[in-house]
């Protein structure tokens, strides 16, 4: 233990704690900016320096370790007036016209400036303005606000393993920019937003999609229907002021049937749509030595990068669409003929908690008609939020209802596929009946849950031992692509979610996640599959109805059509 | 005799292309009674010596011996070569004057600590130095000073030669691991510290070409006569840049503890034309500028420390009458606004508003205000910098706030 004082307080901590660790474990209050709790350590923006006795040199609490005796202020008048100094510095060369930005009431910088009573300038500002880098559909970066904190670097290089985004030039002129040109593109991005989520201003955003949602809502030719992802329910709390970890599924379908949306539908539908799609995928491949092992392609970050970085292993990726895009093409086939509307009458939201399905949504195979999009606009957890806050809905009281039919019925299997680990756990649910032709009574495959980056499980199938994996983030992901390459994957299947945590944290969640607030999005995602009454995707009498009335059986000649697709190396 | 030549004994009489030209005039002597040393006990000479380091910030170089020798597995020694620092050339005249005396000190150091690489990162524009410093590995690699098992002593040790993009914050610790490593040159968060985690994380010792110059000296006649040489804080001798306008320009060796005065103007010969000194600045673009009055200061790191800079590279330019405090300031913040690797924000940022504020007073429209903010800002930039340049960089600024105060007052606008 190291005993130390911090502001004439006594504190006792671990060796090897930093100042502002132990300062936290206390309630002191440090303020930083480029600190992240998950990423690597920086102490680039000199913001949290505090004053030890003794020493001339500030230091910053988050690098510098407590040791036995030392004497530590945090507030000194030398200690506010640097803070103040460099806030004021950072804000001369940043674009601060805080009410046409995205991030106003949610920026780090701006409630710091706040925080340290900064009303006024005392250097003149030196923003030399460039311009916005905005060509794709999903991100939007403007270096005018950038204030080079380095988190995106380091979630994309470390986090991702993609290395986008890197320091260019020097000095004054640096830039934080892609490192293969001046503009995010698909040929090197896989807009996961996770640069966008660990912004703490408003330099890297997503597209804000929201306009052409209240003119469609506003149209009366127009049928539209939305559909909600698992993870959004979850978090969205979050964004209206709850506690992480809150479950507010009726509250969302409530809050968008205010909104004016005719329908009000759950993804978790096509989830369990998908599992028996991808189900019969795997037990064919198996029993007929098709490729193995087998990749999940719920995730259009992960389908990015294998595309980009790993042509070579294409074909092992499932056929089946993403559950987001499965519900669009039903959407304006089955679900049109059903309430005899034409396709183009319909226009299909998705609330995602995912920048990428906005790439997703846009990519030609998702069309199946050829012309018009299945899924016309997604929206980010963050995005449905500033439409709930538009409408002044208080979200908190708001009554609590059902989502619509014929989708109406989901089940726990399908709501586990926002956590990592979730959508092989309600694989493995479907095959083992399955294949074993026996009820499986653990339904709780507990080895592939939780935010271990790689986990693995063995099953019996068929009287024979089948390994399965789990990995979550591109780092992670690159790691079984390596093995699957060289011919050395000891899997059958394999589960790849690109975001740390899987889709509970995604690109486009509520601000702030951390390891944390992702533990507690996972428990909530475990606790809504408990209380399910049905907990397998094949036992789910909708999906029954659906094959028997429309798509006759999983992997049918329909259902290729219909939910399947296919994958392309992208040049770089 | 002011002058006392330890360093600089052999420049001139030796040819710097013959390894055995070095050896006849006492080369490699050090090591061969080094090897004869149980490591730790070299160790304990430079301690003794009371040696330090002669890079800019006179840290005590058996600390950092040291602590590179209670690392295991791989380790790197490094001779920072860069010397970025303006109106300093002493580093250039040693490898082109004795390049062996320094490949001598990275052996005895590697010999001590156990290092079996070695690598001297010479700045870029010192073509001439980069050719005899590699002639001069090849012909120490020949007589078997350097490669596999060494002297029979069953150690390797090998040497590189590498050269930067001549840029300045490279001769800054990290930034030149980074530059190493093929990175561009940005400093990084401390601790860990290079004798920890180094180049490719393995542990690093840096010490710069007239540190390494010094070690052959030390062994030879042992640490504690060494230090009779100097003052109490600083032992040994000092190699001298004076530049400016004085009228004997150029490199000189003397004593810790002479006056800035005799070196001027008993070396230098005094100011061209008989001008007077208007200023003296200390060290480089990072040291602090002091008036005609503080001369007989003495060279001392414990003096020196006053100004919390790297004024211990030695380097000493006069500036006389013609010149205005702020035509100095200026070309230094400039120097500086270009230099910083954009790292971290106080100076990534803060130079480009020093500037901007240096140019109110030059233009006379500063305010006392704007003297305010700028002696904020520089206490600022020097107090929260994450690297050496940052934390360094306003020592001309603040020297001149304290001792030619009256200049700033001189251009307030009432
Ligand atoms: C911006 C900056 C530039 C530096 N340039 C040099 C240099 O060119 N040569 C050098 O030996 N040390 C330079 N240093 C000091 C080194 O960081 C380091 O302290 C030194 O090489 C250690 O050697 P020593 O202990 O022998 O002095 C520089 C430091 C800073 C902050
Ligand atoms: S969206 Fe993902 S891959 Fe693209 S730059 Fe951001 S973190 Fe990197
Ligand atoms: S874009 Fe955002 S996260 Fe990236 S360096 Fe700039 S401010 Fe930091
Ligand atoms: S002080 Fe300057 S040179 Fe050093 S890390 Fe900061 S920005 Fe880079």
């Amino acid at each position: 233990m190291i005993n130390f004082k911090i502001n004439n307080i006594d504190i006792a901590c671990e060796e090897n704690t930093t100042i502002l660790a132990a300062a936290r474990q206390h309630n002191i209050d440090i303020p930083t900016l480029c600190n992240y709790p998950d990423l690597e350590i920086k102490s680039e923006c000199r913001v949290c320096v505090v004053e030890i006795d003794g020493r001339k040199k500030l230091f910053t609490s988050c690098s510098t370790i407590a040791t036995e005796g030392m004497i530590i202020n945090t507030n000194s008048p030398k200690v506010l007036n640097a803070r103040k100094t460099i806030i004021e510095l950072i804000l001369a060369n940043h674009d601060a016209s805080c009410t046409a930005c995205p991030k106003n009431l949610n920026c780090e910088l701006q409630s710091l400036a706040n925080k340290l009573g900064i009303d006024d300038n005392r250097f003149p500002t030196v923003l030399e303005v460039k311009p916005l880098d905005n060509k794709n559909p999903v991100l939007i970066r403007n270096i005018n606000r950038c204030i080079k904190c380095g988190r995106c670097i380091d979630v994309c290089k470390n986090v991702q393993s993609m290395s986008v985004l890197d320091v260019m030039g020097r000095s004054k002129d640096i830039e934080i920019t892609p490192a293969y040109g001046k503009f995010l593109s698909d040929e090197y991005c896989v807009y996961c937003g996770q640069c966008a989520s660990v912004c703490p201003v408003g330099a890297i955003i997503e597209k804000d999609d929201t306009d052409p949602v209240w003119e469609a809502i506003n149209n009366p030719h127009l049928h539209v229907v939305v559909q909600v992802a698992p993870a959004v329910r979850v978090s969205l709390g979050e964004e209206m002021g709850m506690e992480a970890g809150s479950i507010v599924t009726g509250k969302v379908v409530a809050a968008l049937k205010y909104l004016g949306f005719d329908a009000v539908y759950d993804t978790d539908f096509t989830a369990d749509l998908t599992i028996l799609e991808e189900g019969t995928e795997l037990i064919t491949r198996v029993t007929t030595g098709g490729t193995l092992p087998m990749m999940t392609s719920c995730c259009p970050g992960w389908i990015s990068f294998a595309e980009q970085r790993y042509p070579e292993i294409l074909d092992h990726l499932s056929t089946c669409k993403s559950p987001q895009q499965m519900f669009g093409a039903l959407a304006k086939s089955y679900y049109a003929e059903k309430m005899e509307l034409k396709p183009k009458d319909i226009f299909v939201v998705s609330i995602m908690p995912c920048t990428a399905k906005k790439y997703e949504s846009q990519r030609v195979e998702m069309r199946i008609d050829n012309v018009n999009p299945d899924v016309d606009v997604v929206l980010t957890t963050r995005e449905l939020s500033k439409m709930i806050k538009q409408m002044g809905i208080n979200f908190e009281s708001i009554e609590e209802v059902p989502f619509d039919k014929p989708f109406g019925i989901t089940t726990g299997a399908a709501a586990i596929f926002g956590a990592t680990g979730g959508v092989m756990e309600a694989a493995l649910r479907t095959v083992y009946e399955i294949v074993n032709k026996e009820e499986l009574t653990n339904l709780d495959f507990k080895s592939v849950r939780g935010l271990e980056g790689l986990k693995e499980a063995e099953v019996e199938l068929g009287g024979q031992k089948v390994k399965v994996a789990v990995a979550h983030t591109l780092e992670n992901a690159k790691l079984m692509c390596e093995q699957v390459k060289a011919g050395t994957s000891p899997y059958t299947f394999i589960e790849v979610m690109c975001c740390p945590g899987g889709c509970i944290g995604g690109g486009g969640q509520p601000y702030g996640t951390t390891k944390e607030v992702r533990q507690k999005r996972i428990d909530a995602i475990y606790s809504v599959d408990e209380n399910m009454e049905i907990r397998k995707s094949h036992k789910n009498p909708d999906i029954l109805a659906l094959y028997e009335d429309y798509l006759e059986k999983p992997n049918s000649h329909k259902a290729h059509h219909l939910l399947h697709t296919y994958y392309h190396a992208r040049k770089k | 005799m002011i002058q006392m030549k330890l360093i600089s004994k052999r420049f001139g009489s030796i040819n710097p292309l013959s390894i055995d030209s070095y050896m006849n005039a006492d080369g490699y002597k050090g090591l061969e009674k080094a090897l004869k040393m149980h490591p730790n006990k070299i160790i304990d000479e430079l301690e003794k010596s009371r040696i330090r380091g002669r890079g800019g910030a006179g840290f005590p170089a058996h600390t950092k011996v040291r602590a590179l020798s209670k690392q295991s597995g791989d380790k790197y020694i490094v001779c920072n070569a860069d010397e970025g620092e303006p109106g300093n050339f002493k580093d250039r005249s040693i490898m082109e004057n004795d390049p062996h005396a320094i490949i001598e000190g990275m052996i005895i150091l590697a010999y001590a600590t156990g290092a079996s690489k070695g690598i001297i990162y010479i700045r870029g524009e010192y073509q001439n130095a980069i050719m005899i410093m590699k002639a001069s590995i090849k012909a120490a690699e020949e007589k078997g000073l350097i490669g596999e098992n060494i002297q029979n002593k069953s150690f390797d040790f090998k040497i590189e030669v590498r050269s930067g993009a001549g840029s300045y914050v490279c001769g800054e610790e990290f930034s030149l691991i980074e530059s190493i490593e093929g990175k561009p040159g940005r400093s990084r968060t401390k601790p860990p510290y290079p004798t920890e985690k180094g180049i490719h994380n393995l542990p690093t010792l840096i010490n710069n070409v007239e540190t390494f110059a010094n070690f052959s000296h030390i062994i030879l006649m042992g640490g504690d006569e060494f230090a009779k040489i100097g003052t109490k804080s600083s032992t040994g001798t000092k190699l001298i840049s004076l530049s400016g306008n004085v009228k004997n320009k150029g490199l000189y060796e003397v004593p810790f503890g002479t006056s800035i005065r005799d070196v001027i103007f008993k070396l230098g010969k005094g100011v061209k034309n008989n001008r007077k000194i208007k200023m003296v600045q200390l060290g480089g673009a990072a040291g602090p500028i002091i008036p005609e009055y503080m001369l007989d200061m003495s060279i001392d790191f414990d003096r020196f420390e006053n100004f919390d800079s790297k004024t211990g590279t030695g380097a000493i330019i006069v500036i006389d009458d013609r010149f205005d405090l702020f035509d100095i300031l200026l070309i230094n913040m400039k120097f500086f606004v270009n230099q910083s690797c954009g790292k971290c924000a106080p100076c990534r940022e803060g130079h480009v508003q020093i500037v901007n504020l240096l140019n109110k007073f030059i233009n006379h429209r500063a305010t006392e205000k704007d003297l305010m903010s700028l002696e904020n800002l520089a206490n600022v930039i020097q107090q929260t910098s994450l690297c050496g340049l940052g934390q360094s960089s306003m020592t001309s600024i603040i020297s001149s706030l304290r001792y030619f105060r009256d200049d700033y007052f001189s251009k307030v606008r009432y």
